[in-house]
C-alpha cells in the first residue's frame, strides 16, 4: 500500500482504534522528568512539545519550540521492559505425600501491547532479543507469548541526540521492518505521512481517515531522515571490528576504563538488547516455592561464579567480557552484532562511559 | 518431627529497628514461630530458654569491653549467627566517633560522664568473632531477613545479591537521578537490597546497605567531583551508617585529608 497522509485526529483516532481492537497501548510519555514507555490512552499522554539533550552520563528534558509529539530520542526504557520484563515467573514447586509437583507458570492472558513510536534502532533490538529467546531450543516462554500478540507502530526518526549513533550500526533512522505501520512526523504535532508494514497494519490503516501523500510529503520524509542522519551525535567505524576486540584481551584500554568502570550494571539494563538473567527461587516457610527470571548483568560478581569464585573478579574483565561479547563474539553465537546504536549504555552510564570512544581508543584514535 | 530450632536475638549498640523487622514480618510470624522456637528475644518476650541455640541473629556493634566479652559467649552458645544491620556489619552510625574523642563527647553529653565507660571505637562484629552470614541495611530489609531465616532453614544459600543499587533502580523503571538531575547518588557503589527507595523520590541512595561486592568508590568520587559536589560533602555522604566499612572509609580518609 502506498504512503498516506494522517493528522493528529487521524493519529488518535489509529490509537483509538488499537485499543478498541483490545490492545493494551505502550507509547512514549513524559514521567520522573523523562521520556518513558508506559501506558497511554491517547495522544494527549505522548510527550507534546517536549525533547531531551543527552551526552555521555547527562540526560535532561526540555521543552520544544514546536509542537512535536515525537521529537526526541531514545530514552532510559525500551520495548524491552514490556516484552522481557525484569521480573518473570516461571514455575511453582510444591511438596505432595512425598513427591514434588512442579507447575509451569502458563502465560495465556498476557496483555497485547501495541507499541506507539517505536524507533528503528528499538526494531533492531526486538529483532536480535527474537533470535535470542525465540531463536534456539530454550525458548523464553514469557516473552514468546507477549511478543507474538505486539502490534508495531514505528516512528522515523527526524532528528537524532547527542549519543545516538544507529547509522554507524546499520539499524536506522530509518525503520526497514518489523513494523505493522510506521509514521514520519512532517509537520510537528499535525501531519504525519504513514506507510504499512504487515497486511494487519494496513487493514487498521484503511479503517481511519487518511489521504494519499504526495511526491511533496515523500520528499519531506526523505528529507527528515537525511537530517537525523546528519545530527548523529556519535559514530562508531564497525569494520573488522569483531577482530579488534578479540585480538586485543590485553589492550591497555581496558586498565583504564576498569579504573573508571562502577560495575553497577547501568549499561547493561538499560541497553535494550542486553538479555541476561537469572533464576530466584521464593520459599515459603512451609516449603511452596516459586521460581522466577530475573534481570542479571554480567557486571555482578554472582555471574561469573564457578565452584564458589568469580573468574572475572576485576571491573576490567567484566568491561572487557561485555563489550567484546557485544561488539565481538556476538556475531559468532547469534550471527548479528549485540549493538544497535541507540546510545542508551552512553548516556545511562552513571560515570559517562562512552561505548564509541572506547571502540576508538582501541584502534588508536583516541589518546 | 524434628524440634524445630531455637532462634536468639542478640542486642548490641543499635536503636533496635533491625530486630523490630523480625516483629514487623506480621503477615509471616506466625509461620516463622511455626518453624522456629523463639527462646531468647528480649524485644519480643521476657520469657527466656537458655541456649545452646541453633540460629542467633545479632544487632549492633560493639562499643564497650563488656560487649567484647559478651559476643564471645553468644558466639560459643551458637550453632549459626547471623549479624543484622549496618550498626553489627560496619559499625553504624556510632562508628562516627572511631575519627574523634570519644571522652570529649561523653563530657558533653553526659552530666556524670564518669560512669561512661566506652571503648574508643565502635567496630563490626566481625571484627570479634567469625560471623556466618551478614544481612545489611539500616535498616535491614524484612523480605530478606525471611530469606536469611528461611535459607537457614532448608540449609541452602540465601539469595540475597550483593550488587548495586541500580539494579534495582533499573528493574522498577527508576530512570537514573544522577544521569536525568544531577544529584549525587551512592546507589552505583552501594548494595541493593532496600528496592531503590529514595531515586524512586527523587533524592540520591545514602548508602544504607553499605559497599556493593565491587564497589568502585574513587571513581564515583571523581564523577560528584566533576557534578560540583565540594569534597567535605563526599566526606560528609560516606560517612553515613556504613562509614566505616573499609570502602567508604578509605575514600572519605583521602578527601577529609586533602580538605
Amino acid at each position: 500500500m502506498a504512503a498516506r497522509v494522517i493528522d493528529s485526529s487521524g493519529l488518535e483516532s489509529l490509537l483509538t482504534a488499537l485499543r478498541r481492537s483490545g490492545y493494551d497501548l505502550i507509547g512514549p510519555t513524559v514521567r520522573d522528568q523523562a521520556i518513558v514507555y508506559d501506558h497511554v490512552s491517547g495522544t494527549d499522554d505522548l510527550p507534546r512539545g517536549i525533547t531531551d539533550t543527552q551526552e555521555a552520563g547527562h540526560y535532561r528534558i526540555e521543552e520544544r519550540s514546536d509542537e512535536s509529539l515525537f521529537g526526541f530520542n531514545a530514552g532510559p526504557s525500551s520495548p524491552k521492559d514490556h516484552l522481557y520484563p525484569s521480573h518473570d515467573e516461571l514455575f511453582s514447586a510444591r511438596r505432595e505425600d512425598g513427591r514434588i509437583r512442579f507447575t509451569a507458570t502458563v502465560h495465556p492472558n498476557s496483555p497485547r501491547f501495541a507499541f506507539i513510536g517505536v524507533r528503528a534502532c528499538e526494531l533492531a533490538a526486538i529483532a536480535i532479543q527474537d533470535r535470542v529467546l525465540l531463536g534456539t531450543e530454550a525458548v523464553d516462554l514469557g516473552y514468546s507469548s507477549r511478543r507474538a500478540g505486539a502490534f508495531m507502530v514505528a516512528v522515523n526518526c527526524v532528528e537524532a541526540g547527542g549519543t545516538c549513533f544507529c547509522d554507524s550500526m546499520g539499524t536506522g533512522p530509518r525503520a526497514t521492518e518489523g513494523f505493522d505501520l510506521v509514521l514520519t512526523e512532517v509537520t510537528p504535532g499535525a501531519e504525519y505521512v504513514i506507510e504499512t508494514g504487515t497486511s494487519r497494519g494496513a487493514q487498521l490503516l484503511a479503517s481511519i481517515e487518511s489521504l494519499p501523500a504526495g511526491p511533496a510529503e515523500e520528499q519531506r520524509v526523505e528529507c527528515g531522515i537525511s537530517n537525523a542522519v546528519r545530527q548523529m551525535g556519535r559514530r562508531m567505524e564497525t569494520d573488522g571490528l569483531q577482530a579488534l576486540l578479540v585480538d586485543n584481551p590485553e589492550h591497555p584500554r581496558w586498565d583504564q576504563v576498569g579504573d573508571r568502570c562502577l560495575t553497577c550494571g547501568n549499561c547493561t539494563m538499560a541497553c535494550p538488547t542486553c538479555f541476561c538473567s537469572t533464576t530466584e527461587d521464593r520459599v515459603t516457610l512451609d516449603g511452596e516455592a516459586l521460581r522466577s527470571r530475573r534481570w542479571d548483568s554480567c557486571f555482578g560478581l554472582d555471574f561469573s561464579s564457578l565452584h564458589g569464585h568469580s573468574v572475572r573478579a576485576s571491573a576490567r574483565s567484566r568491561y572487557r567480557q561485555w563489550l567484546t561479547h557485544k561488539l565481538g563474539t556476538w556475531h559468532d553465537q547469534f550471527g548479528m552484532s549485540g549493538c544497535v546504536g541507540c546510545g542508551r549504555c552512553i548516556t545511562w552510564c552513571p560515570v559517562g562511559i562512552d561505548i564509541t570512544e572506547e571502540v576508538a581508543a582501541m584502534r588508536g584514535q583516541v589518546s | 518431627m524434628r524440634d524445630r530450632p531455637k532462634l536468639a536475638v542478640w542486642k548490641f549498640a543499635s536503636c533496635d529497628g533491625c530486630q523490630l523487622s523480625l516483629l514487623d514480618c506480621e503477615d509471616e510470624l506466625l509461620a516463622i514461630a511455626g518453624a522456629i522456637e523463639i527462646a531468647y528475644f528480649p524485644e519480643a518476650t521476657r520469657a527466656v530458654i537458655e541456649g545452646p541455640y541453633d540460629l542467633s541473629l545479632v544487632e549492633g556493634s560493639i562499643t564497650t569491653a563488656g560487649d567484647a566479652r559478651r559476643i564471645h559467649s553468644i558466639r560459643e552458645q551458637s550453632a549459626s549467627l547471623i549479624t543484622i544491620g549496618a550498626c553489627a556489619t560496619a559499625g553504624g552510625i556510632q562508628a562516627l566517633r572511631n575519627w574523634a574523642d570519644v571522652s570529649e563527647f561523653a563530657s558533653i553529653v553526659y552530666a556524670e560522664p564518669g560512669y561512661i565507660a566506652a571503648l574508643e571505637a565502635s567496630t563490626p562484629i566481625s571484627e570479634h568473632i567469625d560471623v556466618d552470614f551478614e544481612l545489611r541495611g539500616c535498616p535491614i530489609s524484612k523480605r530478606q531477613l525471611l530469606e536469611v531465616i528461611n535459607a537457614f532453614l532448608h540449609q541452602r544459600t540465601p539469595d540475597v545479591p550483593r550488587h548495586s543499587v541500580c539494579m534495582e533502580c533499573k528493574a522498577r523503571g527508576t530512570p537514573c537521578v544522577m544521569v536525568r538531575d544531577g544529584v549525587p547518588c551512592l546507589g552505583p557503589i552501594t548494595q541493593a537490597g532496600c528496592g531503590a527507595i529514595c531515586p524512586a523520590y527523587d533524592r540520591g541512595c545514602y548508602g544504607c546497605f553499605g559497599p556493593s561486592e565491587s564497589a568502585n568508590v574513587r571513581a564515583l568520587a571523581a564523577w560528584w567531583e566533576s557534578l560540583g559536589v565540594p569534597g567535605d560533602a563526599l566526606v560528609r555522604a560516606l560517612r553515613t551508617f556504613n562509614a566505616y566499612a573499609p570502602e567508604f572509609r578509605e575514600v572519605s580518609d583521602d578527601y577529609a585529608q586533602r580538605a
